[in-house]
């Protein structure tokens, strides 16, 4: 039987698909299949049966161990043709987003990057992307019998079933040594965090006057018992805050409980990496700054006024 | 070091309008320009060669247009231009245009093809694995700092959780985040010399394309709708003394079950 095939090097990302994949695969008359690859993955295959994987296909080779997408992009077009698949579901990070178009390109296959929603409507599967620059929502369908379709983390919920067996399918990969060669890897700096997870979301734009002033930052998002983020020019041109808490476009995704955006005019390129908030706040003294459109709430006003005060609020019992 | 650097014509991001009836952007008279990371990734190319020697064509597929978004390479530093303008061109989707561009790099001689990591409207980062896969490359992809050995490159690429440094033999392709340069802003003097550098267009006619294997025919993807997101906000602004509206919005908070009190 023709199926769906997950694959993404985060295990969490792949359990994500699987569960969005059990929903759609009756309607499309497909099997749901994952792909592990790696030099040794026969462990994790259990995992994959509980999340709803009928078949795991294994491809162990020493050659998989650092992520080469030239390495990587044959050896999931080698799964991908094994077992008929007619859909392939990746996780769009970002050596996910390179292995799909990769192994598209190989496979002759249309594919969708960075999808936000994935559906069917009428007979086809219809993914949803920002398009112009998160101005607008593209909906697309590819047009050839293979898809490859990435789609970004935490779009669908992973859901484990209570138990959980399948087949697992060993493949010989016949691989080129890669050409590519990592020498070096080491962490960023600003330590490990991530803004993705945090359930309340304080951004800072720049409102903020100087590097000091973050301080009261951090203490209205303790307060609330959130995370900072910021809009790009504050980590990319002035450096205040690591690139890894930039919001929008070009950085992370969020979908907080509850965004503050706070001396932040309200951009596109920082907005379309909010707009699944729950709740957006927004503090600005420009009463004609687009920020309030897209907000819930807003308080018009002078921010070195405004969070001294709320935060002072909220930590007074 | 002869650089290829792959330019995408894009509308400015900052004019397009939504009509408010139906959510559709307006792109009609929106200006046209290049995407922010492909210049980046032409900054990248003209400081290679200004450091190292060679030369720097800007390859760009387009509207008629282009003619004049060229100009701004070139006065750049770009040392010549080549433009795929063809009507049988339009609505490309990321696999044809990855073989257009390959096609037309097959007929200039490089070492080197440097792209934005995404284009700065639609950030689909596909056509530079599908054109380096196209043209059997290794590809080196979110490169923030970019220096040759003398086997080849040295990229620190720019992942999630860390930096990793990579080496790979030339030819290659490389893209480029924001991160490794600033573009420069060109002067009026190479501005009106941007004129007298070379500038070649090639239709598909020149890269042996027949119209049925390229543009909105060929493409593997059809967008059904494409419309501004709807944003059901309560636009609540809320008024008073200081004390008060921050008591009002800590109520509201609260009222919602977004934060404890």
């Amino acid at each position: 039987m023709a199926e769906i095939l997950v694959f993404s090097e985060k295990d969490e990302i792949a359990f994500e698909l699987l569960s969005k994949g059990r929903e759609m695969k009756e309607e499309l008359g497909l099997g749901l299949a994952a792909a592990l690859l790696g030099p040794e993955v026969e462990g994790r295959s259990s995992q994959y049966f509980s999340y709803g994987a009928e078949k795991v296909y294994l491809g162990e080779s020493a050659l998989l161990a650092d992520f080469y997408v030239e390495t990587y992009a044959p050896a999931l077009q080698r799964v991908a043709e094994e077992g008929g698949a007619q859909i392939l579901l990746l996780g769009s990070t970002k050596r996910g987003k390179e292995l799909a178009s990769r192994v598209a390109q190989r496979l002759g296959a249309g594919c969708i990057t960075d999808a936000i929603d994935l559906r069917l409507e009428g007979d086809g599967l219809v993914a949803d992307r920002y398009a112009l620059g998160g101005n607008t929502v593209a909906s697309e369908v590819i047009k050839t019998e293979r898809k490859v379709i990435a789609v970004m983390p935490k779009t669908f919920e992973a859901l484990p079933l209570k138990a959980g067996e399948g087949q697992t399918v060993r493949l010989d990969l016949e691989l080129l040594e890669p050409r590519v060669r990592v020498v070096e890897r080491r962490a960023k700096e600003g330590g490990a965090v991530n803004i993705e997870e945090a359930e309340v979301l304080v951004c800072i734009g720049r409102g903020l006057g100087a590097e000091e002033d973050l301080e009261m930052i951090w203490k209205l998002a303790a307060a609330l018992g959130g995370e900072v983020g910021c809009t790009k020019s504050l980590a990319s041109d002035y450096g205040w805050l690591s690139e890894e808490r930039i919001v929008g476009l070009s950085g992370k995704k969020c979908n907080p409980r509850l965004y503050l955006g706070i001396g932040i005019s309200g951009q596109i390129q920082h907005t379309v990496g909010i707009l699944g908030s729950k709740i957006i706040v927004a503090i600005n003294k420009d009463p004609q700054a687009p920020i309030f459109k897209i907000a819930d709430y807003g308080i018009e006003g002078d921010l070195y006024e405004v969070v001294p005060r709320l935060a002072e609020r909220l930590t007074t019992p | 070091m002869q650089i290829v650097v792959c330019l995408k014509q894009i509308p400015d991001l900052q004019q397009i309008r939504i009509k408010r009836d139906t959510r559709e952007p307006v792109l009609e008279g929106v200006p046209l320009l290049f995407g922010d990371m492909d210049k980046n990734a032409l900054e990248e190319a003209v400081r290679i060669v200004e450091r190292e020697g060679g030369k720097v064509t800007a390859l760009a597929l387009g509207s008629p247009k282009l003619r004049d978004t060229i100009k701004e390479a070139l006065a750049m530093g770009a040392d010549e231009a080549v433009l795929l303008i063809d009507p049988a061109f339009a609505d490309s989707d990321t696999s044809t245009t990855a073989k257009i561009l390959a096609k037309a790099i097959e007929k200039i001689e490089c070492d080197l093809i440097l792209c934005g990591e995404g284009s700065t409207d639609n950030y689909s980062g596909q056509v530079p694995s599908r054109l380096a896969e196209t043209l059997g490359l290794s590809q080196v992809t979110y490169v923030r700092k970019l220096e040759f050995t003398e086997g080849g490159l040295r990229a620190t690429r720019d992942m999630e959780e860390a930096l990793e440094v990579v080496e790979a033999p030339l030819p290659a392709l490389v893209s480029v985040t924001s991160e490794i340069n600033e573009p420069r802003l060109p002067s009026l003097i190479q501005i009106l010399r941007a004129s007298k550098k070379p500038l070649q267009e090639w239709t598909g006619e020149e890269l042996s394309l027949s119209a049925h294997e390229v543009g909105k025919e060929a493409s593997s993807l059809e967008v059904i709708r494409n419309l501004a997101p709807e944003q059901e906000r309560k636009n609540i602004i809320l008024e008073g003394k200081i004390d008060e509206v921050v008591e009002q919005l800590t109520d509201a908070l609260t009222r919602e079950g977004v934060i404890a009190r």
